[in-house]
């Protein structure tokens, strides 16, 4: 099959890259440029987990063709920690508030998370789980994960947060 | 500050940095998840590696004419198709089940469910092979089909299993019709039939616990590397139970098992769908060995629901007998178990039903019997434990639907009805009717904390008065309240009645001090997201004094790790957690010894403190756990091993009994059928608490799951034995919005034979949540006369409901 050539930024790196106009783009994340945090849970589009951020909007790559993202500004969970190496306040949320289990929908939950706050820098709670409606989890029950980016929120913001006791 | 006070500041001080047994450590695990770097299957890409997908079947039973693979070996970028032609000279067409079954690994003769492997296309990419599997020509002669299994014994119903059609004698005993496996019974029948038969109040009815799927966000998945120069094969996979695989691969590919390196790397979750060996490992490893290099099969989600390990499909006729006021005198029940196409149930070897038999939950139930027979079906094969111990989650059902029944036909309180009849404290260890022998547990404390902490009596009066308005036509919301008070059985198993393929189901632990005073600790589990890395640490923190961030917990890899029968049915904690405590202490033991010998005192003349030994009275002469590292390395006592390691292989001496008080309250619109959950209420009794944090993630999860399985999730089929909705499009999954919050709360009853007192948690709140939920629904209609609904409670089964009480005027 022929290919067609792509040029795009992944994580601040510019990249080129010739692949088949069929290639979807997690397969080109993943196997071509070895980013294989985005994760494929059910190919449909329904989970989630293959998000990134593309052009300021969260995607689902199992849903996009690589040659869709000619020209794009892709950020991936390989991108999201602190310049210095730490984790960013949403990874450091996901962590002191359990907000995960198997680590599967992680990297989009996450990526997600961190569209829906540029979206709205202070959201409810029943804002955030709209917010994250398309990300599935299976480990969680999603109160904790709320919680996660409710810490990320009130940290952001200098807002006081509270772990509620059980 | 007293001394005293000094003292005690001291060692909370050396406590805490410890990091041990109780606190909400947070997880080691996640500073690479959160950031992408978990290395799950998939992620693996190794030089030369090819990719095989399956054809399959598009009938749920068809005699297969004809297959042609040369449209599909000529397309390029195919390296290899293979049917079962290719596998019968290697003896390979079938493999063994945990059940006793053989099952297809590709299709010979007969496709017996939709979407069964008919071939395997191994191409250079997965896209080339996907193309190619379209390419395989395959002619099929349809055959009817079974789908209900009420009709796989009816004297003319088609033959499924052609291969095994002569042998009347399955693995567990005699088949009483070509589509029968195995009946499966126990308890006194004579006695319970007596009982029965002199009543005052009985109930029976038809609970039907339906088919669905644990459906991990991670698909099953494999890459096999077969180094034909040496003769050895890795296998990476999704493994709940690496080394039982190793065992398979070596049983059924004749390999020796020292040249099979199985690893489970991190796993996307498995709730049971990664126990069972399936067509795709065999057909990875199978491909390797031929073409000597690498394959990769990866299920898609279609796949995943239709084709590998389903649960549930029990059909359960479950009846009880009671005096007047409300003593329930005994229980009988009797299983039809839908299998699919073989039997392929991921079962301790002896048990073909599971532990249905903990079906008398948490009364004191004296007279029972229990009967299962197991059948075939066109439908996919498994019935694995999805989120609980081997048939829990069904027995539970059972009873806990049972006992509101009988609490409606008596007019008493269901919460009353319970009480009355729990195993009292004191009748700990308790003997079930059933065979089981109940550990611990404090049912009346937990089931009163719970009750007051819920309001349970206001609740009641407000669902009165509801009731009251929605007779009157004020309101169209019906609220029903939810209870279930389970007893789990987790931590298979006593090698005297537990076993898979032969081999007893202990588990292991491996723990070895380095010289600086830092650890690698291995064990014979899996973690699939329980945080064992966290976990496991904190258990040897406390037993030995070592910071639990100076320890390592490696699982997954058969070379390294000891033997043990992996991680599913709550079993972690119950055993090799049990294993990791024995191993900690055989160190401390040897550790006393050095320690002694360093201070030049005699052994007897020590205590523990913490992170170090002592001598009694004088506290300042002590030798902490990092010195005593370094000296059974540098200066061990003479005539001593030097080195500071242990291992245990742990047989547990009985099963654990975790419990917990359930309680839901739900409104639901009666035009819509939309049930919405107020409040639920989980408080579990998991013995000892390793990490409140993770039991409370493990809780939450937990709840989320039966939410899906009572409110919605099922693998249905149509009558061709089509397969409705394999698609998360149609599979429910909850979002964050549609599920309920979750309260949790716990009493703390701890296991007498377990070492630390832990009995497991992860299935608790699947096994009680489901039917707390069927509970909640069936209790809102149950004043209309609505009868036992079966699940799943979707809106349009709830809206149905309303049509046939004619509420919809």
């Amino acid at each position: 099959m022929s290919k067609s050539h792509i040029e795009l930024t992944i994580n601040g790196n510019k990249v080129e890259a010739l692949v088949e106009p069929r290639t979807l783009l997690v397969h080109f994340l993943r196997e071509q440029q070895n980013l294989t945090g985005a994760h494929i849970g059910c190919d449909t589009g329904h989970c989630g987990a293959c998000t990134v951020d593309m052009d300021d909007m969260s995607v689902k790559s199992c849903m996009t063709f690589a040659v869709q993202a000619n020209g794009a500004n892709i950020t991936t969970i390989e991108g999201v920690a602190n310049a210095d190496g730490t984790l960013s306040v949403l990874q450091e949320g996901f962590r002191m508030m359990h907000g995960l289990q198997c680590g599967f929908c992680t990297p989009g939950m996450i990526l997600r998370a961190h569209r829906l706050l540029q979206e709205n820098p202070a959201p409810t709670e029943d804002e955030i789980r709209h917010g994250i409606s398309g990300n599935l989890c299976r480990c969680t029950g999603y109160v904790n994960i709320v919680k996660s980016i409710q810490y990320a929120v009130a940290k952001i913001n200098g807002t006081p947060f509270q772990e509620a006791a059980e | 500050m007293n001394d005293q006070t000094k003292i005690d500041a001291d060692r909370a001080e050396r406590t805490e940095k410890l990091q041990g047994m109780g606190c909400k450590r947070k997880r080691v695990e996640d500073v690479r998840f959160t950031q992408g770097k978990g290395s799950y299957v998939d992620d693996l890409k190794l030089p030369g590696m090819l990719f095989g997908d399956f054809v399959r079947s598009p009938h749920a039973h068809a005699r297969i004419k004809s297959i042609d693979t040369s449209r599909a070996k000529a397309l390029p970028g195919v390296i290899a198709v293979l049917t079962a032609a290719d596998l019968k000279p290697l003896g390979l067409h079938y493999m063994p089940t945990l059940a006793g079954d053989v099952q297809a690994v590709l299709a010979e003769e007969k496709v017996l469910f939709q979407n069964q492997e008919v071939a395997f296309v191994i191409a250079k990419d997965r896209y080339i092979a996907s193309d190619a599997t379209e390419l395989v020509d395959v002619e099929y002669e349809a055959l009817p089909c079974i789908v209900d299994p009420f009709k796989s014994m009816l004297p003319d119903a088609p033959i499924l299993r052609e291969d095994i059609q002569d042998k009347m004698t399955g693995a567990h005993g005699p088949r009483k019709h070509p589509n029968h496996i195995f009946e499966w019974m126990i308890g006194d029948k004579e006695a319970t039939d007596a009982v029965f038969a002199n009543a005052d109040v009985t109930i029976k009815e038809m609970l039907v616990d339906h088919r669905t799927h644990p459906s991990p966000l991670e698909t099953c998945q494999s890459v096999a590397s077969f180094d034909k120069v040496k003769g050895e094969l890795t296998l990476w996979g999704t493994f709940q139970a690496p080394h039982v695989i190793r065992t398979v691969v070596s049983l059924i590919s004749g390999l020796p098992e020292h040249k099979i390196h199985v690893i489970a790397p991190d796993i996307g979750g498995g709730f049971g769908n990664k126990v069972g060996a399936y067509a795709g490992y065999v057909c990875s490893v199978v491909g390797s060995i031929v073409l000597g290099v690498p394959v990769k099969w990866v299920e898609d989600r279609m796949e995943n629901l239709s084709t590998t390990s389903f649960a549930r499909d029990y059909h359960m006729t479950t009846e009880l007998a009671a005096t007047k006021d409300g003593k329930i005198q005994a229980m009988r029940v009797h299983v039809l178990a839908d299998h699919g196409a073989f039997d392929a149930c991921a079962d301790p070897s002896k048990w073909p039903a599971g532990f249905m038999n903990i079906c008398t939950g948490s009364y004191d139930i004296p007279t029972a019997h229990l009967a299962v027979d197991g059948v075939y079906t066109n439908k996919a094969s498994g019935g694995v434990a999805y989120r609980c111990s081997f048939r829990v989650t069904e027995a539970v059902f059972a009873i806990e639907r049972a006992v509101e029944l009988l609490a409606q036909k008596l007019g008493m309180d269901a919460a009353e009805l319970r009480i009355k009849n729990f195993i009292k404290a004191e009748q700990f260890p308790y003997q079930s009717a059933l065979g089981w022998e109940y550990d611990s547990g404090d049912y009346h404390t937990a089931m009163k904390k719970a009750m007051d902490t819920i309001g349970y009596k206001e609740l009641r009066e407000e669902q009165a008065k509801k009731r009251e308005a929605f007779t009157r036509g004020e309101t169209r919301e019906l609220m029903g309240i939810g209870i279930s008070f389970f007893t789990e059985i987790v931590g298979a198993g006593p090698a005297k009645n537990c076993d898979i393929l032969g081999i007893a189901m202990f588990d292991s632990a491996e723990i070895r001090i380095h010289p600086t005073g830092s650890v690698i600790a291995r064990m014979g589990t899996k973690s699939q997201g329980q945080g064992h890395e966290t976990t496991y640490a904190q258990i040897i923190a406390t037993e030995i004094g070592i910071p639990a961030d100076d320890i390592m917990i490696e699982e997954g890899n058969t070379d390294t790790a000891p033997y043990g029968l992996g991680t599913y049915g709550s079993r972690s904690t119950p055993v090799a957690g049990a294993a990791t405590a024995v191993a900690a202490r055989k160190i401390k033991a040897k550790a006393q010894m050095i320690a002694a010998h360093m201070l030049e005192v005699h052994e007897g003349d020590l205590e523990w403190d913490v992170d170090r030994f002592r001598v009694k009275g004088l506290p300042e002469k002590c030798k902490t756990m990092k010195e005593i590292a370094w000296a059974a390395y540098n200066s061990p006592p003479p005539n001593m091993e030097p080195g500071l390691e242990a291992v245990n292989y742990y047989e547990p001496p009985n099963m654990t009994y975790p419990f917990g008080a359930y309680f839901c309250v739900m409104d639901i619109d009666v035009d819509t059928g939309v049930a919405k959950t107020r409040r639920f209420y989980a408080l579990d009794d998991c013995g000892t608490r390793i990490n409140p944090m993770i039991i409370e993630g493990q809780v939450h999860g937990g709840l989320t799951e039966a939410f899906a399985c009572a409110m919605g999730q099922e693998i249905r089929y149509d009558e061709q034995g089509n397969v409705m909705g394999a698609s998360f499009m149609d599979f429910f999954l909850p979002t964050a919005v549609e599920t309920p919050h979750w309260e949790t709360d716990h009493t703390v009853t701890p296991s007498p034979h377990h070492p630390i007192g832990a009995k497991g948690v992860g299935e608790s709140p699947h096994v009680g949540g489901v039917p707390c939920f069927s509970n909640a629904v069936n209790d809102a209609y149950a004043f209309l006369g609505a009868g036992h609904i079966q699940m799943p409670h979707d809106a349009w089964r709830l809206w149905k409901v309303g049509e046939k009480l004619n509420l919809h005027k």
